[in-house]
């Protein structure tokens, strides 16, 4: 790799050594990739979570961040002090929600030990949005920037619909990031990288949130990490449809980046998106691909006595929530499921003022924040079958919990709530 | 009488250097890291995965490379810290998540073959990688 000689005097340790471990990650991470050099960043989203088992094994103790932060952040054996962003930097969904961390198995001592590590790294520049979908509480990239993210359903929703540009990086790339500003000049922030090299035909219109759930699915599974141009008389989306478009194809596949002319903000034709080449391939979305994707998710499951209900994934809109307090109000989920709703806290906070909170606390359901089973494998107890409205939820569940997940919509899970049966179908 | 065994060699390009020698795992399909392993022992557990249930730790992994989420590089960071992880990785599709995976995962690691390794090297098949010079040794029974 060629580096600047500011880049050099940082692996030499001119700027101390923290930043000194970053540098010698992003050029290993760089050499690795073939990539030629680093490029700035402006904005890092990455996650420094500290609760799990995992990160706290071998530590002296638990609050030992700067450890955590060496070993999981910079991939460096000895430990270094943590010090201040350099550039704008969000943590992402973690562990623990510390407001309902007791339904969610976790002892006070870790809700304890998670608000600690939010002080110390909050301290040192990092904003704990705590969520999968920063751009749904203010973070929000402009076309053009250069971002270092984590978070695959985070990244196709910045590339795609807001044109900024970030590949899918890790815990320790975006740690190194953040403390540089700096991340190796590879895939998607090169202009010509970022063209569709597939045409989905796409005959079956999607118009309901399950609809863009299952077309990413199918988008994802159809051509697996390439950059698809979605073409056909596609309704207008609203941002909740792209996010779960989005989730979707990094799930069934690695989709990080597409485009819908008129739509998404680097194709305002499909000759733009195409950048005047013809599609390497091209591929049916009809009536028979979204069934084929509606029973795929579901190939999993069988049993139809669901006794946990999971919605928001990613995290929920304040539109989703107000949606869900309405099917909600007044009624009563059964007495054998748990519901679980998650929002961003900074949603859930207007949630609590707006009065949803308490719509779908009365009806019996959970808001959540922070987190959510895929990430913290929490479930309620006794939890044997599960229902969601996101695919990629239903996509990951079964392997992380072992448990049956169906995929449905909203209204298919908030029925699955009331009745303690599973009756979706398309 | 012993089987009659034969060495072939491909060649490539290094992504994390160093040295190593196992009997391969080889998958025509990709892993996903979060959500697609479990770093305690090393086995794949994504649902429709052809090689669900089977560990690959202390093996040569071959694979056409990374999916899903972008915990990737964190739960095989977890395989190198909890024993478990691949000897040496081989793959096809460079990404970011292979990328930044292989390398804190800290085992050799090849890219960019002059011969499709899947039409070389068959489970089983004990593999020696020598990343700092580009080299595959596979030793097979014959055909």
């Amino acid at each position: 790799m060629r580096l600047s000689d500011r880049e050099k005097a940082m692996l030499d340790g001119a700027e101390g050594p923290a930043r000194q471990r970053a540098m010698d990650l992003l050029v290993r991470y760089g050499t690795a990739l073939g990539a030629e050099r680093l490029i700035p960043v402006t904005n890092v989203a990455g996650t420094w979570s500290s609760t799990t088992p995992w990160v706290q094994a071998d530590l002296d103790a638990p609050d030992d961040f700067d450890t955590i932060f060496s070993r999981f952040n910079l991939d460096s054996d000895d430990t270094v002090e943590t010090p201040q962003a350099v550039v704008s930097t969000c943590q992402l969904i973690h562990g623990i929600d510390t407001r309902n961390h007791a339904l969610q198995g976790f002892s006070r001592e870790k809700a304890e030990l998670q608000r600690k590590s939010e002080e110390f790294f909050g301290r040192r520049g990092v904003q704990w949005a705590s969520t999968c979908t920063p751009y749904q509480v203010g973070n929000v990239p402009v076309k053009g920037e250069h971002l270092a993210w984590m978070e695959s359903s985070a990244v196709v929703y910045a590339n795609a619909v807001l044109g900024a540009r970030t590949n899918v990086e890790g815990r320790e790339s975006t740690g190194a990031a953040s403390i540089t500003g700096l991340i190796p000049d590879f895939s998607l922030h090169i202009t010509e990288n970022r063209l569709a090299t597939h045409r989905v035909r796409v005959e079956a219109a999607p118009e309901t949130m399950m609809d863009w759930g299952l077309l990413g699915y199918a988008a994802g599974e159809m051509v697996v990490d390439d950059i698809p141009l979605l073409s056909g008389a596609i309704p207008q989306p609203r941002p909740m449809h792209l996010k779960h478009f989005g989730a979707a194809a990094a799930s069934s596949g690695g989709v990080e980046m597409y485009h819908i002319p008129g739509v998404t903000a680097e194709a305002s034709s499909e000759e733009e998106a195409l950048g005047g080449r013809a599609p390497r391939e091209e591929f049916v979305y009809d009536e028979a691909a979204r069934r084929r994707a509606f029973e795929h998710i579901n190939a999993q499951a069988s049993n139809r006595s669901v006794d946990f209900v999971m919605l928001g994934c990613p995290h929920n809109s304040i539109e989703q929530m107000w949606q869900i307090a309405a099917l909600l109000d007044g009624r009563r989920i059964s007495s054998n499921v748990a519901l679980w709703v998650h929002t961003p806290r900074q949603i859930r906070a207007l949630c609590d003022d707006c009065g949803y909170t308490a719509v779908i606390e009365r009806a019996g359901g959970h808001v959540m924040s922070d987190s959510c089973p895929a990430i913290n494998r929490a479930t309620p107890p006794g939890t044997e079958v599960i229902a969601t409205d996101s695919c990629k939820q239903a996509h990951y569940l079964p392997a992380i919990t072992g448990k049956e997940t169906w995929f449905g919509s909203l209204e298919h899970c908030i029925d699955a709530a009331m009745t303690g049966r599973w009756s979706g179908e398309l | 009488m012993a089987a009659e065994t034969e060495t072939v060699v491909i060649r490539g390009r290094c992504v994390v250097g160093g040295v190593a020698e196992g009997r391969a795992f080889v998958t025509t399909q990709t892993i996903s890291g979060w959500g697609g392993i479990d770093a305690a022992t090393g086995a794949i557990t994504e649902m429709r995965h052809e090689r669900r249930g089977e560990s690959f730790a202390g093996r040569v992994l071959v694979f056409p490379g990374a999916k899903g989420s972008s915990g990737w590089s964190h739960y095989f960071h977890m395989t190198r810290r909890l024993g478990t992880a691949p000897a040496a990785m081989l793959f096809t599709i460079m990404t970011t998540k292979i990328a930044l995976g292989a390398v804190v995962t800290r085992v050799p690691a090849m890219t960019d073959f002059d011969r499709d390794p899947f039409k070389v090297i068959r489970d089983g098949d004990l593999v020696r990688v020598d990343a700092d010079a580009g080299r595959v040794e596979v030793t097979r029974v014959r055909f």
